[in-house]
């Protein structure tokens, strides 16, 4: 009988790992930046390339920092959800057009619509790698003082803002 | 990630090398080899053509330039992107598993050879046959030597 066991209990232990690591998405990186200061940046803003964008001004309130870009396919697919958190006036979104050409980025918002409160032009991709963003979009709630509080990596969506995103908002906005 | 299907969007924002400078040139070499293109997660820095490798290797040729140790351009990157951008993970209570699990499985496996071995051995020697299993046996065998 222990002969049939102890194969059986091996398949059994592969099947867990399996059925574990087979479901994980290895593209969702865990970010060592939950939980640290976020990344200052003092940038040109894409409306008006003669105004700067910097991280400073936005301390004292919670905020999220929405990384896209116009070539971006991502980008497309989570935008209904930010003109929509947007219209909810729950939390400002500040953009930051990563490694994008200007007049693409301002066709993009015409025809899209724009959620943000101001967008930053990072052209060389320099504030990103300091995020630590490997693949627009991406998300980050920054709370009152500065510090990043959860990340999201790819497309947001209405669920995850839902469970996710709004109640750390609120809570952050209440502290 | 989409720029990889846009190659020629891509080539737009392909770094210029800083310098023609070999000796920035040669640590870079070293250093890109160790560290993982968080796009094409199976590729090195150094292999990578992803616009977000080129770049890291413009971060990386300016922190050489800028006379920075190795130790501290990795950290650069580490803070930034995880201990998952080094091709050689350090040794911390959450890898213990992955150091050590190959030597783990090496041994059990080692182990299972072992006792396998011993246990066939004792039946191979062990065994006595009986007066009439002796029998059967020749009966058998000459029946078998019988046969056209």
């Amino acid at each position: 009988m222990s002969r049939f066991l102890i194969p059986f209990g091996i398949f059994i232990v592969v099947v867990g790992f399996l059925a574990v690591g087979l479901t994980l998405n290895p593209r969702e990186l865990p970010s060592p930046l939950v939980g640290k200061a976020a990344p200052d940046f003092s940038l040109p803003q894409l409306h008006d390339p003669g105004k700067v964008i910097s991280s400073n001004d936005l301390k004292g309130k919670v905020w999220l920092l929405n990384f896209w870009a116009s070539w971006c396919g991502g980008c497309k697919d989570e935008h209904p959800v930010l003109n929509h958190l947007a219209q909810s006036g729950e939390v400002p979104i500040y953009g930051m057009d990563y490694k994008d050409r200007r007049e693409e980025a301002l066709a993009w918002l015409k025809e899209w619509g724009n959620p943000y409160s101001i967008v930053a032009v990072d052209e060389p991709g320099r504030v990103g790698i300091n995020y630590g963003v490997y693949g627009v979009p991406e998300t980050y709630v920054i709370d009152k003082a500065g510090v990043i509080r959860y990340k999201q990596i790819g497309p947001l969506r209405e669920d995850i803002l839902e469970k996710k995103i709004l109640p750390l908002v609120r809570e952050l906005q209440n502290q | 990630m989409l720029m990889l299907l846009f190659p020629s969007l891509a080539s737009a924002y392909e770094a210029q090398p800083l310098a023609a400078n070999p000796q920035v040139e040669a640590r870079l070499k070293v250093l890109a080899v160790e560290l993982r293109c968080l796009v094409c997660q199976n590729q090195t820095l150094a292999d990578s053509n992803a616009p977000l490798a080129e770049d890291l290797r413009r971060e990386v040729r300016e922190m050489i330039a800028k006379d920075m140790s190795d130790k501290e351009i990795i950290d650069f990157l580490v803070t930034r992107y995880g201990d998952f951008v080094l091709y050689r993970p350090p040794w911390k209570p959450t890898t213990t598993l992955l150091w050590l699990g190959p030597f783990l499985l090496l041994g059990v496996g080692a182990t299972g050879l072992v006792v396998a071995l011993r246990r066939r051995q004792k039946k191979l020697t062990d065994v006595t046959l009986s007066e009439a299993e002796r029998h059967r046996v020749e009966q058998l065998l000459s029946e078998g030597a019988n046969r056209p």
